[in-house]
Protein backbone atom coordinates (compact mmCIF):
# COMPACT_ATOMS: atom_id res chain seq x y z
CA UNK A 1 0.00 0.00 0.00
CA UNK A 2 1.01 3.44 -0.45
CA UNK A 3 2.78 5.81 2.09
CA UNK A 4 -0.26 7.69 4.17
CA UNK A 5 -2.92 5.47 3.60
CA UNK A 6 -5.35 4.63 6.49
CA UNK A 7 -5.80 1.35 7.76
CA UNK A 8 -8.59 -0.53 5.93
CA UNK A 9 -10.35 -1.38 8.90
CA UNK A 10 -10.83 2.49 9.41
CA UNK A 11 -13.27 2.02 6.41
CA UNK A 12 -14.93 -0.72 7.63
CA UNK A 13 -15.64 1.23 10.91
CA UNK A 14 -16.86 4.14 9.22
CA UNK A 15 -19.08 1.91 6.74
CA UNK A 16 -20.46 0.22 10.00
CA UNK A 17 -21.43 3.62 10.86
CA UNK A 18 -23.14 5.27 8.68
CA UNK A 19 -24.95 1.31 8.06
CA UNK A 20 -26.26 1.45 11.88
CA UNK A 21 -27.27 5.54 10.97
CA UNK A 22 -29.38 4.75 8.14
CA UNK A 23 -30.98 1.72 10.20
CA UNK A 24 -31.75 3.69 13.12
CA UNK A 25 -33.75 6.40 10.12
CA UNK A 26 -35.35 3.60 8.71
CA UNK A 27 -37.10 2.50 12.07
CA UNK A 28 -37.63 6.33 13.80
CA UNK A 29 -38.82 7.70 11.00
CA UNK A 30 -42.63 7.93 9.63
CA UNK A 31 -42.25 9.84 6.29
CA UNK A 32 -41.65 7.10 3.69
CA UNK A 33 -39.18 9.68 1.61
CA UNK A 34 -36.89 10.24 4.42
CA UNK A 35 -37.29 6.24 4.80
CA UNK A 36 -35.75 5.39 1.36
CA UNK A 37 -33.24 8.04 2.07
CA UNK A 38 -32.29 5.79 4.87
CA UNK A 39 -32.18 2.78 2.47
CA UNK A 40 -30.31 4.39 0.26
CA UNK A 41 -27.21 5.57 3.20
CA UNK A 42 -27.50 1.87 3.96
CA UNK A 43 -26.59 0.97 0.54
CA UNK A 44 -24.17 3.43 0.39
CA UNK A 45 -22.48 1.95 3.58
CA UNK A 46 -22.70 -1.53 1.68
CA UNK A 47 -20.46 -0.18 -1.34
CA UNK A 48 -18.07 2.18 0.71
CA UNK A 49 -17.40 -2.05 2.44
CA UNK A 50 -17.40 -3.63 -0.77
CA UNK A 51 -14.32 -1.22 -2.09
CA UNK A 52 -12.48 -0.99 1.00
CA UNK A 53 -12.14 -4.52 0.75
CA UNK A 54 -11.29 -4.68 -2.68
CA UNK A 55 -8.80 -1.87 -2.26
CA UNK A 56 -7.24 -4.56 0.61
CA UNK A 57 -7.31 -7.73 -1.88
CA UNK A 58 -6.40 -5.22 -4.84
CA UNK A 59 -8.92 -6.97 -6.60
CA UNK A 60 -11.39 -5.02 -8.52
CA UNK A 61 -14.34 -7.51 -8.27
CA UNK A 62 -15.81 -5.63 -5.19
CA UNK A 63 -15.86 -2.20 -7.65
CA UNK A 64 -17.70 -4.21 -10.50
CA UNK A 65 -20.29 -5.38 -6.91
CA UNK A 66 -20.14 -2.02 -5.73
CA UNK A 67 -21.43 -1.09 -9.58
CA UNK A 68 -24.19 -3.33 -9.38
CA UNK A 69 -25.01 -2.28 -5.89
CA UNK A 70 -25.45 1.19 -7.48
CA UNK A 71 -27.76 0.26 -10.25
CA UNK A 72 -29.99 -1.54 -8.00
CA UNK A 73 -29.93 0.97 -5.87
CA UNK A 74 -31.27 3.36 -8.63
CA UNK A 75 -33.68 0.61 -9.42
CA UNK A 76 -35.31 0.92 -5.84
CA UNK A 77 -34.86 4.47 -5.35
CA UNK A 78 -37.22 4.90 -8.89
CA UNK A 79 -40.02 1.91 -7.80
CA UNK A 80 -40.00 3.04 -3.81
CA UNK A 81 -41.00 6.62 -5.11
CA UNK A 82 -43.46 5.44 -7.22
CA UNK A 83 -44.95 3.19 -4.76
CA UNK A 84 -44.83 6.97 -2.43
CA UNK A 85 -46.64 8.65 -5.38
CA UNK A 86 -49.09 6.36 -5.41
CA UNK A 87 -50.18 5.35 -1.69
CA UNK A 88 -50.14 9.34 -1.64
CA UNK A 89 -52.50 9.69 -4.64
CA UNK A 90 -54.93 7.28 -2.80
CA UNK A 91 -54.53 8.27 0.80
CA UNK A 92 -52.89 11.24 1.04
CA UNK A 93 -51.19 10.67 4.36
CA UNK A 94 -47.04 10.77 4.64
CA UNK A 95 -47.37 8.25 7.63
CA UNK A 96 -45.75 4.82 6.51
CA UNK A 97 -47.76 2.85 10.01
CA UNK A 98 -50.74 4.36 8.17
CA UNK A 99 -50.29 2.58 4.94
CA UNK A 100 -51.87 -0.91 5.96
CA UNK A 101 -54.12 -1.59 2.78
CA UNK A 102 -52.41 -4.71 2.66
CA UNK A 103 -52.59 -6.58 5.95
CA UNK A 104 -54.20 -9.45 6.37
CA UNK B 1 -4.93 10.67 6.40
CA UNK B 2 -6.45 14.30 7.28
CA UNK B 3 -8.30 14.02 4.59
CA UNK B 4 -9.53 10.39 5.45
CA UNK B 5 -10.64 12.03 8.78
CA UNK B 6 -12.30 15.01 7.88
CA UNK B 7 -14.26 12.77 5.22
CA UNK B 8 -15.45 10.66 7.67
CA UNK B 9 -16.61 13.57 10.03
CA UNK B 10 -18.42 15.13 7.32
CA UNK B 11 -19.82 11.76 6.42
CA UNK B 12 -21.25 11.06 9.91
CA UNK B 13 -22.82 14.41 10.30
CA UNK B 14 -24.39 14.77 7.22
CA UNK B 15 -25.68 11.10 7.64
CA UNK B 16 -27.01 12.32 11.04
CA UNK B 17 -28.41 15.45 9.67
CA UNK B 18 -30.02 13.60 6.67
CA UNK B 19 -32.16 11.32 9.41
CA UNK B 20 -33.22 14.00 11.94
CA UNK B 21 -34.32 16.92 9.76
CA UNK B 22 -37.86 16.84 9.72
CA UNK B 23 -37.98 18.24 6.08
CA UNK B 24 -37.50 15.88 3.52
CA UNK B 25 -35.81 18.64 1.12
CA UNK B 26 -33.45 19.22 4.13
CA UNK B 27 -32.75 15.58 3.98
CA UNK B 28 -32.22 15.82 0.94
CA UNK B 29 -29.99 18.85 0.73
CA UNK B 30 -27.57 16.20 3.40
CA UNK B 31 -27.82 13.10 1.43
CA UNK B 32 -25.92 15.13 -1.39
CA UNK B 33 -23.50 16.28 1.21
CA UNK B 34 -23.32 12.89 2.05
CA UNK B 35 -22.67 10.86 -1.79
CA UNK B 36 -20.01 13.59 -2.58
CA UNK B 37 -17.54 12.87 0.84
CA UNK B 38 -18.27 9.20 -0.09
CA UNK B 39 -16.81 9.72 -3.65
CA UNK B 40 -14.21 11.31 -2.75
CA UNK B 41 -13.64 8.55 -0.36
CA UNK B 42 -14.11 6.39 -3.50
CA UNK B 43 -11.11 8.04 -4.98
CA UNK B 44 -8.77 7.18 -1.88
CA UNK B 45 -9.81 3.79 -2.33
CA UNK B 46 -8.35 3.83 -5.66
CA UNK B 47 -11.61 3.33 -7.27
CA UNK B 48 -11.91 5.96 -10.23
CA UNK B 49 -14.91 4.58 -12.22
CA UNK B 50 -17.34 3.89 -8.60
CA UNK B 51 -16.20 7.52 -8.18
CA UNK B 52 -17.88 8.87 -11.45
CA UNK B 53 -21.10 6.88 -10.75
CA UNK B 54 -21.18 7.49 -7.43
CA UNK B 55 -21.45 11.25 -8.76
CA UNK B 56 -23.32 10.72 -11.51
CA UNK B 57 -26.53 8.25 -10.27
CA UNK B 58 -26.49 9.15 -6.55
CA UNK B 59 -26.13 13.32 -6.71
CA UNK B 60 -27.32 13.14 -10.71
CA UNK B 61 -30.16 11.58 -10.69
CA UNK B 62 -31.73 9.52 -7.81
CA UNK B 63 -31.37 12.84 -5.57
CA UNK B 64 -33.16 14.84 -8.63
CA UNK B 65 -35.56 11.96 -8.57
CA UNK B 66 -36.51 12.52 -4.60
CA UNK B 67 -36.50 16.42 -5.41
CA UNK B 68 -38.82 16.21 -8.39
CA UNK B 69 -41.18 13.79 -5.98
CA UNK B 70 -41.23 15.84 -3.00
CA UNK B 71 -42.27 18.83 -5.38
CA UNK B 72 -45.10 16.76 -6.74
CA UNK B 73 -46.26 15.49 -3.78
CA UNK B 74 -46.02 18.73 -1.53
CA UNK B 75 -48.12 21.14 -4.03
CA UNK B 76 -51.01 22.20 -2.62
CA UNK B 77 -50.82 19.78 0.28
CA UNK B 78 -49.84 20.96 3.71
CA UNK B 79 -48.54 17.89 5.77
CA UNK B 80 -46.16 16.52 3.28
CA UNK B 81 -43.35 19.00 3.92
CA UNK B 82 -43.50 18.28 7.35
CA UNK B 83 -43.93 14.35 7.87
CA UNK B 84 -44.64 13.24 11.27
CA UNK B 85 -42.37 11.92 13.27
CA UNK B 86 -41.99 8.98 15.45
CA UNK B 87 -38.55 9.66 16.95
CA UNK B 88 -39.50 10.46 20.57
CA UNK B 89 -41.15 6.95 20.84
CA UNK B 90 -38.70 4.75 19.56
CA UNK B 91 -35.68 6.25 19.99
CA UNK B 92 -34.87 3.78 22.98
CA UNK B 93 -35.56 0.42 21.01
CA UNK B 94 -33.56 2.28 17.98
CA UNK B 95 -30.43 3.38 20.64
CA UNK B 96 -30.35 -0.28 21.76
CA UNK B 97 -29.96 -1.29 17.75
CA UNK B 98 -27.37 0.92 17.18
CA UNK B 99 -25.11 0.26 20.32
CA UNK B 100 -25.17 -3.55 20.06
CA UNK B 101 -24.22 -3.20 16.30
CA UNK B 102 -21.14 -1.22 17.07
CA UNK B 103 -20.14 -3.20 20.00
CA UNK B 104 -20.91 -6.26 17.37
CA UNK B 105 -18.80 -4.75 15.17
CA UNK B 106 -16.04 -3.69 17.27
CA UNK B 107 -15.36 -7.28 18.61
CA UNK B 108 -15.31 -8.49 14.61
CA UNK B 109 -12.82 -5.98 14.24
CA UNK B 110 -10.60 -7.00 17.48
CA UNK B 111 -10.73 -10.66 16.68
CA UNK B 112 -10.20 -10.91 12.63
CA UNK B 113 -7.21 -9.24 11.47
CA UNK B 114 -7.67 -7.21 7.99
CA UNK B 115 -4.88 -8.75 6.52
CA UNK B 116 -4.14 -8.56 2.94
CA UNK B 117 -2.66 -11.29 0.93
CA UNK B 118 0.33 -10.33 -0.74
CA UNK B 119 -0.97 -8.77 -3.96
CA UNK B 120 0.16 -9.99 -6.77
CA UNK B 121 2.97 -8.40 -8.75
CA UNK B 122 0.74 -7.07 -11.67
CA UNK B 123 -1.52 -5.15 -9.06
CA UNK B 124 1.71 -3.44 -7.21
CA UNK B 125 3.00 -2.05 -10.60
CA UNK B 126 4.60 1.15 -10.15
CA UNK B 127 2.60 3.56 -12.63
CA UNK B 128 0.71 6.94 -13.24
CA UNK B 129 -2.74 6.78 -11.58
CA UNK B 130 -5.47 5.53 -13.97
CA UNK B 131 -3.03 3.53 -16.53
CA UNK B 132 -4.05 0.29 -17.55
CA UNK B 133 -2.06 -2.48 -14.69
CA UNK B 134 -2.41 0.17 -11.44
CA UNK B 135 -4.77 -1.02 -9.54
CA UNK B 136 -8.16 0.86 -9.89
CA UNK B 137 -7.74 2.37 -13.33
CA UNK B 138 -11.05 3.11 -15.39
CA UNK B 139 -9.43 0.53 -18.16
CA UNK B 140 -8.83 -2.29 -16.13
CA UNK B 141 -12.22 -2.10 -14.81
CA UNK B 142 -13.77 -2.09 -18.20
CA UNK B 143 -11.64 -4.89 -19.28
CA UNK B 144 -12.75 -6.62 -15.87
CA UNK B 145 -16.86 -5.62 -16.67
CA UNK B 146 -16.91 -6.83 -19.69
CA UNK B 147 -14.74 -9.54 -20.17
CA UNK B 148 -14.70 -11.87 -16.12
CA UNK B 149 -17.91 -9.93 -15.20
CA UNK B 150 -19.92 -9.90 -18.07
CA UNK B 151 -22.91 -11.53 -16.48
CA UNK B 152 -23.49 -9.22 -13.83
CA UNK B 153 -23.68 -6.97 -16.64
CA UNK B 154 -26.18 -8.05 -18.32
CA UNK B 155 -28.63 -8.76 -15.12
CA UNK B 156 -27.36 -5.16 -14.76
CA UNK B 157 -29.49 -3.90 -17.84
CA UNK B 158 -32.17 -6.58 -16.70
CA UNK B 159 -32.81 -4.55 -13.45
CA UNK B 160 -33.41 -1.62 -14.79
CA UNK B 161 -35.55 -2.57 -17.63
CA UNK B 162 -37.68 -4.40 -15.04
CA UNK B 163 -37.29 -0.54 -12.78
CA UNK B 164 -38.62 1.35 -15.99
CA UNK B 165 -41.61 -1.13 -16.87
CA UNK B 166 -42.28 -1.21 -13.29
CA UNK B 167 -42.45 2.53 -12.45
CA UNK B 168 -44.90 2.87 -15.61
CA UNK B 169 -46.93 0.06 -14.49
CA UNK B 170 -47.08 1.60 -11.09
CA UNK B 171 -47.02 5.78 -11.62
CA UNK B 172 -47.98 6.24 -15.31
CA UNK B 173 -51.55 6.31 -15.14
CA UNK B 174 -53.04 9.50 -14.38
CA UNK B 175 -56.25 7.80 -13.05
CA UNK B 176 -55.88 6.89 -8.91
CA UNK B 177 -54.75 2.65 -8.31
CA UNK B 178 -58.85 3.54 -6.25
CA UNK B 179 -60.75 3.65 -9.12
CA UNK B 180 -59.48 0.79 -11.00
CA UNK B 181 -62.07 -1.60 -9.68
CA UNK B 182 -64.79 -0.84 -11.75
CA UNK B 183 -63.14 -0.30 -14.80
CA UNK B 184 -61.70 -3.95 -14.87
CA UNK B 185 -61.49 -3.66 -18.31
CA UNK B 186 -59.71 -0.52 -19.89
CA UNK B 187 -61.09 0.35 -23.42
CA UNK B 188 -58.99 2.14 -25.48
CA UNK B 189 -58.70 6.13 -24.87
CA UNK B 190 -60.29 6.73 -28.13
CA UNK B 191 -63.78 4.52 -26.92
CA UNK B 192 -64.05 6.29 -23.35
CA UNK B 193 -66.41 9.05 -23.35
CA UNK B 194 -65.01 12.06 -21.72
CA UNK B 195 -65.62 12.35 -18.33
CA UNK B 196 -67.27 15.88 -18.14
CA UNK B 197 -69.83 15.09 -21.17
CA UNK B 198 -70.62 10.82 -19.93
CA UNK B 199 -71.95 12.87 -16.46
CA UNK B 200 -73.98 14.86 -17.78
Amino acid sequence: MTPMSVDVSNYIGLSAVIFFIGVAGVLARRNPLIVLMSIELMFNAANLALIAFSRLWQNNAGHIFAFLVITVAAAEAAIGLAIVVVAFRRSKNVDVDEVAGMRG
Amino acid sequence: MILFWVLAIALVLSAVFTVTQKSPVYSVVGLLANFVALAILYLTLNAEFVFVMQIVVYSGAVLVLFLFVIAMLSSGVGPFAEGPNRLPNIIGPALGVVAAGCALLVYTLARVPLQAPPPPASAAAIGQAGEAGVFGSVSDFGAALFSTHLLPFEVTALILLVAVVGVVVLAGDAAPMATRGRHAVRRPAREREPIAKGRR
